[in-house]
């Protein structure tokens, strides 16, 4: 090797070295779960980050659950700076001990001046998480399907009588028991009180059991979509999100029923014993400011959790419609919801679940 | 030769060999070392998880040592209940509070807000004055009137010894009573040994279906004129090739209800109307089997080829049928391959659990998707390793079966 080549691959090496050296000093690790979601993260909320700050985001996608995170704890070597955890998760880590705890008098107050403590809607400020996004459990049918009546209420999705064909349902007891308690009348106030009982239990299997036979589950995400558009299903449990992309990215013939929609929060946790913990917790503060979460509604249709945000919403940046009809906080769909109780699931889950699946295999 | 001579040869062969072993164990140093940090470290430490408690052990040791001696039928005695208010508050810091009521809600549902509500409320009692109500019975029963069951009482008694076997009754469905026994959970809630079962059932359908096609094309690619091995095997390699995901994906296209099979029967008018291929055993018994079975067809295929025709001719030649030749001579030969082949095919769709969530039904769910769930989700990590455990005994009786019958050490890897 001659010595000018030599030379130059030295001071390649250095470069680059030094320069991971920058990068790695600056930067923090925001995980999510991949798709239009992580996207929209990144476009609304990471780059203005870097833009304004000047630290680097590296985006990671991960499928959930909390064994990643226990596993870097347990090991003492945190590599995860901001995790986007559903409520359940969030309340477990925390409890467990894997999350660091975030005070949210750090966090700044709406452009009103309306303090964040009453600018966030109820349960989406938690002692270890920061919401972001407000997301839905929602049936949704396909309308070339129903030609004369369409169906209306939840009510309508278990009565196959009226609406015959099969259904799409996720494959978990958490949403589905709920949902087939209030198909059933139970009122959004009252399902957890009844499903903490026996005889609301079996209630709420006697209606799945009603439609067992024109049942298909479900477990990812994606899989509702895919099954109404392929005429497996005529209508399906689905999350909100994913029904909004088929509608309007691929022109599918897709009718969200929001009556009794469940509705979920997700929010940003750090790691406990995250190196990085001083930028992940500017980052949270940041990315929950009004704007970025009103900016990420032109991305996704999962409403901010800010109510100062919600008057910001614009259109869809490249749909360019008006996303707050299609919003799980817009007004007239926020007439009968349900919201997830994450901590009576944190102690009811494995229970239920065994159960749910010894109703499943039988 | 003399003896003089005799002694530094040997001394000198013994040295030469004995370096030469040296060299060869210092070339597999490294593999070792990967298989111990890889390989037997991970299971080893998931073996000591399925045991492992000890979380009450720690924190609350004294109450368990009260409530061995406590009465069943009735709940605990006074002291008993001070020495649990004394140790719960003694834990302090929240994370563990955490920790054991998580621990606790695994055996028995609404443990964990119980633990942390009660840990919570005695925040505010010192244990060094009388109890608020009179005694710490009442005072517990005023914070949850669960605190006079004596079921809960009993969970805290059969959690609290540091090597436990509980992980292991509840992947049986199985848990210790109140009074410490061991019986069945209540029916509703039997799962795992129904998963096991149906785990086996579906790996042992595959394993045969893999068998049944992958024999007759093996013996094809062995039996085709060169130029054609290539081209079939390549046929059999590509789809080996390809991402698990995307051929499961391929299955549900074909299979679904408006899929390609549907409508051709239609179009050729043997169904009016689409019938279930998908989202059914069949569905995940035809994806599988695709799926795995080159791993069927090549080790029984790399036996073929290696065998001799000439013994199948000499059978014929003596007048044996071409039926008794093939089954007689030559099929016998082909048992190694087929052992391995029906050895990888099993113990691979034992742990598959992608392929029959995506196009199973309900009942078609495997044991490693549990697993998963409480690796991932549930995070009870001691019930996860007893399954997997569990699991991994599977996989070794079935090694040491064919080993016993198909006697694995014959079969040369050239």
């Amino acid at each position: 090797m001659n010595k000018t080549l030599k030379a130059a691959l030295f001071s390649f090496m250095v470069t680059s070295l030094a320069g991971q050296g920058i990068v790695f000093a600056e930067s923090i690790t925001v995980v999510s779960w991949g798709g239009a979601y992580t996207m929209s993260q990144v476009k609304a909320l990471h780059k203005p980050f870097t833009e304004k700050t000047g630290i680097k985001v590296i985006s990671e996608n991960y499928s959930g659950g909390l064994a990643q995170i226990k596993a870097q704890v347990e090991a003492g070597k945190v590599t995860w700076d901001v995790v986007d955890l559903d409520q359940s998760a969030v309340y477990r880590g925390c409890n467990e001990g894997l999350l660091e705890e975030i005070d949210h008098a750090s966090l700044p107050s709406a452009p009103d001046g309306t303090p964040a403590k009453s600018d966030f809607i109820e349960g989406s400020l938690l002692d270890c998480g920061v919401g972001t996004v407000v997301w839905s459990t929602i049936y949704a049918y396909d309308k070339t399907k129903f030609p004369g009546k369409a169906p209306k209420s939840l009510r309508d999705f278990f009565n196959i009588k009226a609406f015959p064909g099969k259904r799409g349902l996720y494959k978990n007891p958490v949403s589905t028991l709920e949902m087939a308690l209030m198909g059933d009348g139970v009122p959004p106030s009252k399902v957890y009180a009844t499903l903490s009982t026996e005889a609301g239990v079996k209630r709420a299997f006697k209606v799945l059991d009603s439609i067992k036979d024109h049942a298909i589950w479900w477990e990812t995400g994606s899989q509702p979509v895919q099954l109404l558009a392929s005429g497996e299903v005529v209508m399906t449990i689905a999350w909100n999100g994913r029904i909004f992309d088929a509608q309007f990215a691929d022109k599918k013939p897709f009718e969200i029923v929001w009556d009794h929609q469940v509705v979920g929060i997700d929010a940003w946790g750090i790691p406990k014993g995250s190196p990085n913990k001083e930028n992940a917790l500017k980052f949270v503060a940041f990315s929950t400011n009004t704007k970025p979460l009103a900016n990420q509604a032109g991305y996704i249709s999962y409403g901010p959790v800010r109510k100062s945000s919600s008057k910001l919403i614009g259109v869809h940046k490249e749909h360019g419609i008006p996303m707050l009809p299609h919003m799980p906080t817009a007004p007239e769909h926020m007439k009968n919801f349900l919201q997830t109780d994450s901590e009576w699931w944190a102690d009811h889950e494995d229970e239920l679940k065994e159960r749910f699946n010894n109703w499943l295999i039988k | 030769m003399k003896a003089s001579q005799d002694i530094p040869l040997k001394a000198k062969l013994r040295k030469a060999e004995s370096s030469n072993t040296t060299k060869s164990y210092a070339l597999i140093l490294p593999l070792g070392i990967f298989l111990l940090v890889f390989f037997l470290v991970p299971i080893a430490s998931m073996i000591y998880r399925s045991v492992d408690n000890p979380l009450l052990a720690k924190h609350l040791p004294r109450t368990s040592e009260a409530l061995k001696l406590w009465d069943s039928s009735k709940t605990p005695d006074e002291k008993t209940y001070a020495t649990f208010v004394a140790e719960l508050k003694a834990v302090g810091e929240k994370t563990s509070i955490g920790r054991i009521a998580a621990r606790l809600n695994y055996d028995k549902g609404g443990m964990r807000s119980l633990v942390v509500k009660t840990a919570r409320k005695l925040k505010r009692v010192s244990v060094n004055t009388l109890p608020p109500e009179g005694t710490w019975k009442k005072t517990l029963a005023k914070i949850d009137k669960r605190w006079d069951q004596p079921e809960y009482w009993a969970t805290i008694k059969n959690a609290g010894a540091p090597i436990t076997v509980g992980y292991y009754l509840a992947a049986v469905d199985k848990k210790l009573d109140i009074n410490g026994a061991v019986v069945k959970v209540p029916e509703h809630k039997r799962i795992y040994l129904a998963i096991f079962w149906r785990t086996v059932w579906v790996s042992a359908l595959v394993t045969s279906l893999c068998f049944l096609f992958g024999y007759p094309i093996a013996f094809l690619i062995a039996r085709v004129q060169k130029k054609c091995v290539n081209l079939l095997l390549i046929m059999v390699l590509l789809p080996f090739w390809t991402s698990l995901l995307v051929r499961t994906t391929a299955w549900i296209v074909m299979l679904q209800r408006e899929g390609v099979v549907n409508d051709l029967l239609i179009f050729l008018r043997l169904i009016d109307e689409p019938i279930q291929l998908i989202y059914s055993s069949f569905g995940v018994l035809v994806a599988m089997t695709h799926v795995l079975l080159p791993l069927m067809i090549l080790p029984v295929y790399s036996v073929m080829k290696n065998i001799s025709p000439d013994y199948v001719h000499a059978g014929l030649s003596l007048g044996a049928t071409p039926w008794t030749a093939f089954w007689k001579i030559y099929f016998p030969q082909t048992l190694p391959g087929v052992g391995a082949g029906a050895l990888f095919v099993f113990i691979l769709t034992l742990g598959y659990y992608i392929t029959p969530a995506l196009v199973g039904g309900p009942q078609d769910q495997m044991i490693s998707q549990f697993i998963v769930y409480h690796a991932n989700h549930s995070l009870n990590w001691g019930l996860a390793s007893a399954l997997g455990t569990l699991l991994l005994l599977g996989v070794l009786s079935g090694y040491g079966l064919h080993n016993k019958i198909a006697k694995i050490d014959t079969i040369k890897l050239n």
